[in-house]
């Protein structure tokens, strides 16, 4: 891929590239900009950066993460996302078969997550300002009437549920970007959630919260529920699924998997009246299959997430501080 | 003719540790027997006297109210002003409590039974004959029962029983070793114990309860009982299979177990007394002593403190401990708590926190209002070595050289104590347990709620760790936050050095040469540290040497695993990773390049000049322990091996460890060193010349691993890896003294609770003129960090130091 191509370059690369990977009706990416007629009036916007290393991964690609990460963020403010846009920033000398692999794996995610890709952009920067590929896709998605769902809405009492098993995605990633020789394989989780959100909405109108719990993992997402409902968290470490190779890997790195990045995964808050309901949801689907209720919410004026160890005590989940510092001394 | 007797009246205002220790009765005494009339009450500052006489027999009377003061009491300060005389006063009285708005009585800490009450207790005719809950003014629990303040029965929890009329009448007979003793109790009036059975059988009360304790422990139970600050599990420490039920259900598989006997003479069968472990065993404070063992008791020993040549021992220290453990019979009394949570003080709480650990429970109806676990001290060269201060020492305060602002301080992440100043007292408390899980969190939480209600300050400011992850320093943003105070971070190590200088009493601008060795601490480079030697006083400090850096591969986990610290060490020297390495046998070859990658790629590798990360490193080395179930347990039989060396001189042939091996040995003398540590030798010590001076842990490594391939005795190879690291402690000191002309080095870390090198450094560094300071009232270890953390925080006006 050279540099400087201009209008032209970027005229290829959409003709050959990106439109026969994202085909969809829409696709007039050659337009300045592309009308859309939406079900709703009530819409959520997402938009995120992509900047994953390596580019390609056990278990997907920074293709599919671009789709995924955008889509499942709509999805966890309940809105079934639709469309997305996508910008591209290439490196001087990116090779046009991996920009094939990734443009192909983002139209794939798009239709397994059922948007479509409405626009983009391309720029080529020069040698040496990229790491190859950097995505940025933003997302619409329409939301459901009279519904609130928000890091703010936990109340004691409710479930927590978790939709698999944590630490996937990161520890995936790590052993690729570490040379890190797992004596089995781990795949990425990542996966779009859209489909498993609507079935749970479906089910239930008493979801109060749900995040993905990307970077930070779990730890991050209970914490920051916690601290905006003003509440804790109790959970059981005995009911976490964790991967046994994902679990000795961490145990060997001195990671804690609730602090390890999920990509496919999310925590739902829901009241309990409706917990068992939609586990059963959950579990009917291919992307909840794992699911568990791992704990629950509580009154707690330090707003705490504590999970409960095989021991009996309850030990602090506490939000990661950059690298796990050892705290014995 | 007029008479030249001049009569004053004065007022008199006592000071210090004056409540509850019999100190109005003895004022009493002391005014009747020098004819001077007046009365005497305890008020929220102290005790108030006034007194009316000739000038000069009032003098005498203070004289001897500082001379001849209780001996529970600790007097701080006694003052006089004259006031006008009263006419129509022939008698000395003693009035009831006066309440003022700003208490600095002292809170006495718990006191172990007196001869007296004991006496009662074993006197079948007396009325408090096999009563668990007697008590006098010069014994009985004090701070555990404290509500609030001035010390007062209705400010206790003994508030909850009605004096019956002897009670009272003792009560309020000043000649009476009950006078006012605020617990005073009997079987009619006081609290009483009753026994909770397991499955089957039903409850009884009193004797037949303190029986079927009895009975259930000769039988091999485990009973939880419900002490003075807290609950303890307890066994029949001569029962393996008992010992070993109470280890797999508490969770703890290797962790040393204390143990209560009646007396010295049962303790002598086992352990090796002198006679500073023999004081401090009898003294008021019953802490747990760490006694050397006895070298023929293996079987039992062997359970209860596995591969420990020391075993913890206390008195019973309570009436109701008195009744349960005869002469002869040693118990288990281990903390009553599951794991690392703190130790259980409530009858509901306890029974469903250890009802999987117990098999039946002993409670009682007097209410702890604040928990207090055992205290534990270690005796070096016939000075104390305090390991853990709680019962007996907390909550005395530290006098600080300097008046100032009034702060809390919340102390490390495990051995949480926390720390209250108000004027020059420093307020340490009681361990609280470790950081990590909510229950800790909680108490730590009440136990600052209770002292900051108890000495009602507001701090002015809150001092935290810098620790970015410790839980400690979270809580203190949030009360930061809540309370609208400035938070304040504090380097742990600095915090180490300035516990020293506040116990010391050194002045705040006086700097010394600190020698910290510990675990892990956050320093202020992002590496953590914890072979230091640092140039500070109370305001600051400057890095002059440390222990050269090796990667932490995985954090915690590198703690539980000795062998991946010697696999860095090795990693970091440039050695290879030789199959005929111990330390390299143990870990699998899938798990060895999985090492490899991670310190090749530096990934989760923080930079640490831990020295007892280099402990473990080389315990594993030498086939020690490649893997801890607690903290320090690499390093502890590490120094009891070594220390076997110092004691009999190395080994003739080459007899190799085996994990977890304990060397046999024949002396019963309380051994310090001897002719023997002229035949060991240090090795060589290089010192790396950078910015910050660095002793070069690769070079250390390299020599122990050429000894290890010349098949020398992995004993003698401790024993010289001690030595060196002494030897270094005096190199660096003596390189600093050059640059500093600082001649005052001091001792502390975690580290230093290791006997040996302690011992081995304070003596090369006297030899060579410096002053040595070491710690006697607080713990070296992180039970400590909370003074320090205070002494500089108070510093307000903290500036760069150098
Ligand atoms: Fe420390
Ligand atoms: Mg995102
Ligand atoms: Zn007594
Ligand atoms: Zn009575």
């Amino acid at each position: 891929l050279a540099h400087g191509g201009g209008g032209k370059l970027s005229a290829e690369l959409i003709e050959h590239i990106f439109a026969p990977a994202f085909a969809n009706e829409h696709v007039t990416l050659l337009s300045d900009s592309t009308p859309l007629c939406l079900p709703s009036q009530r819409i959520a916007v997402s938009t995120d950066s992509f900047v994953v290393q390596p580019l390609f991964f056990p278990g997907g690609s920074i293709g599919d993460l671009a789709v995924n990460g955008t889509v499942n963020d709509l999805a966890m403010s309940g809105a079934r996302p639709m469309y997305l846009t996508a910008g591209f920033i290439l490196e001087e000398g990116f090779e046009m078969e991996q920009l094939i692999r990734i443009a192909k794996d983002m139209g794939r995610a798009a239709r397994d997550a059922g948007v479509a890709i409405i626009a983009g952009d391309t720029k080529v920067v020069e040698r040496g300002h990229g790491d190859g590929c950097y995505i940025n896709t933003s997302g619409i998605g329409v939301l459901p009437a009279e519904r609130k769902i928000a890091v703010d809405q936990a109340k004691p009492g409710d479930a927590v549920i978790l939709s698999g098993s944590v630490g996937d995605h990161g520890v995936a990633i790590m052993s690729v970007r570490e040379g890190l020789d797992f004596e089995s394989p781990i795949l990425s989780d990542c996966a779009s959630l859209a489909d498993l959100v609507q079935k749970m909405l479906d089910t239930s109108t008493n979801i109060r919260a749900m995040r993905d719990p990307t970077r930070g993992g779990v730890a991050m997402s209970l914490n920051e529920i916690a601290a905006a409902s003003r509440c804790g968290i109790e959970l059981d470490d005995e009911c976490i699924p964790i991967k046994e190779p994902v679990r000795s890997a961490c145990e060997f790195l001195g990671l804690d998997p609730l602090l390890v990045a999920n990509e496919g995964k999310l925590i739902a808050i829901v009241a309990k009246s409706d917990a068992d309901q939609v586990l059963n949801t959950m579990r009917a689907h291919p992307l909840g299959c794992d699911a568990a209720i791992v704990g629950h919410v509580v009154e707690d004026d330090n707003q705490l997430v504590v999970s409960r160890t095989a021991v009996g005590t309850k030990r602090i989940v506490s939000i990661p501080v950059g690298e796990q510092l050892p705290r014995i001394c | 003719m007029r008479s030249m007797v001049q009569v004053e009246r004065w007022r008199v205002r006592v000071k210090g540790v004056v409540q509850g220790v019999g100190f109005r009765p003895f004022v009493w005494h002391l005014a009747r027997t020098e004819g001077v009339a007046g009365w005497v009450r305890n008020d929220s500052l102290g005790v108030l006297i006034e007194i009316q006489g000739p000038r000069s027999t009032l003098q005498h009377f203070c004289d001897r109210i500082q001379a001849e003061a209780p001996p529970l009491s600790i007097v701080s300060d006694v003052c006089h002003e004259v006031i006008e005389k009263q006419g129509d006063e022939s008698t000395f009285r003693i009035e009831t409590c006066q309440i003022e708005s700003d208490p600095l009585a002292l809170v006495s800490p718990d006191v172990s039974i007196c001869s007296d009450c004991l006496a009662e207790l074993e006197d079948p005719t007396n009325r408090r004959y096999r009563y668990p809950f007697t008590n006098c003014t010069a014994c009985g629990p004090r701070y555990t029962i404290i509500t609030d303040l001035p010390y007062d029965r209705d400010a206790t929890t003994m508030a909850d029983f009605r004096l019956c009329p002897t009670c009272r009448d003792e009560y309020g007979d000043p000649a009476d070793r009950r006078f006012h003793a605020e617990p005073n109790a009997c079987p009619e009036c006081g609290p009483a114990v009753w026994f909770v059975p397991g499955d089957s059988g039903s409850v009884c009360r009193d004797d037949d309860a303190i029986e079927m304790v009895k009975q259930r422990v000769a039988a091999g139970g485990i009973v939880a009982i419900k002490g003075v600050g807290g609950f303890h599990l307890a066994c029949d420490a001569h029962n393996r299979v008992a010992v070993n039920k109470l280890r797999s259900r508490k969770h703890r598989a290797a962790k040393p177990f204390a143990v209560m006997v009646a007396d010295l003479a049962t303790c002598e069968r086992f352990a090796i007394l002198g006679d500073t472990e023999r004081a401090l065993l009898v003294s008021r404070q019953r802490p747990i002593v760490l006694l050397r063992r006895q070298p023929d008791t293996h079987d039992w020993c062997e359970s209860v403190a596995p591969g420990n040549d020391f075993i913890g021992v206390m008195l019973a220290y309570s009436p109701l401990h008195a009744l349960l453990v005869d002469r002869g019979e040693v118990w288990v009394m281990t903390s009553g708590n599951q794991s690392d949570e703190p130790i259980a003080f409530e009858n509901d709480d306890a029974m469903d926190r250890l009802k999987g650990i117990a098999d039946v429970f002993l409670l009682h109806d007097r209410r702890i209002e604040t928990v207090c676990d055992d205290s534990v001290i270690r005796v070096v060269e016939d000075r104390s070595l305090p390991i853990r201060r709680s019962r007996g020492y907390a909550p005395l305060p530290i006098t600080l050289p300097t008046d100032g602002l009034p702060l809390l301080a919340v102390g490390a992440e495990i051995k949480a104590t926390v720390c209250l100043t108000k004027g020059t007292q420093c307020f340490l408390s009681q361990h609280i347990g470790d950081m990590g899980n909510q229950q800790t969190l909680l108490a730590m939480q009440r136990v600052v709620h209770h002292l900051l209600r108890l000495y009602q300050v507001e701090p002015e400011i809150v001092v935290a760790d810098m620790h970015p992850g410790y839980l400690s320093s979270a809580w203190a943003e949030r009360f930061s936050k809540t309370h609208g105070v400035p938070l304040r971070k504090v380097q742990h190590h600095h915090a180490h050095v300035a516990s020293l200088l506040a116990e010391h009493s050194v002045a705040p601008e006086t700097a010394i040469i600190g020698v910290c060795f510990d675990g892990t601490g956050y320093g202020t480079d992002g590496a953590i540290w914890g072979g230091e030697w640092l140039i500070a006083n109370a305001f600051a400090f400057q890095r002059y040497a440390h222990l050269s850096y090796v990667p932490l591969p995985g954090g915690d986990a590198c703690i539980r695993y000795p062998a991946r610290m010697a696999l860095a060490h090795l990693f970091q020297a440039g050695i290879d990773w030789a199959d005929s390495l111990r330390c390299v046998k143990s870990i699998p070859p899938q798990q060895r390049r999985l090492l490899q990658q991670q310190l090749e790629r530096s990934f989760h590798c923080v930079p640490s000049s831990s020295m007892g990360r280099l402990f473990d490193a080389v315990a594993s080395l030498c086939g020690v322990r490649h893997q801890v179930s607690y903290e320090g347990q690499a390093a502890m039989e590490s120094e009891a091996i070594a220390s076997d060396v110092f004691r009999k001189g190395v080994p003739s042939a080459c007899s190799p460890l085996h994990d977890g091996h304990r060397v046999v040995r024949s002396d019963k003398r309380v051994v310090t060193m001897n002719e023997h540590a002229a035949s060991i030798k240090p090795y060589e010590i290089a010192v790396i010349n950078a910015d910050v001076t660095q002793v070069d842990s690769g070079r250390l490594i390299e020599q122990v691993v050429s000894d290890l391939h010349h098949q020398r005795p992995a004993s003698e190879i401790l024993a010289r890896f001690h030595l060196t690291i002494a030897e270094s402690i005096v190199k660096i000191s003596i390189k600093a003294r050059t640059a500093t002309a600082i001649n005052q080095v001091g001792l502390t870390g975690g580290v230093f609770q290791n006997a040996l090198l302690t011992q081995l450094a304070r003596r090369r560094l006297v030899d060579e003129g410096f002053e040595v300071l070491t710690h006697t009232t607080v713990p070296p270890n992180d039970g400590g960090l909370a003074l320090g953390q205070a002494w500089i925080g108070r510093q307000v006006d903290c500036e760069d130091f150098g």
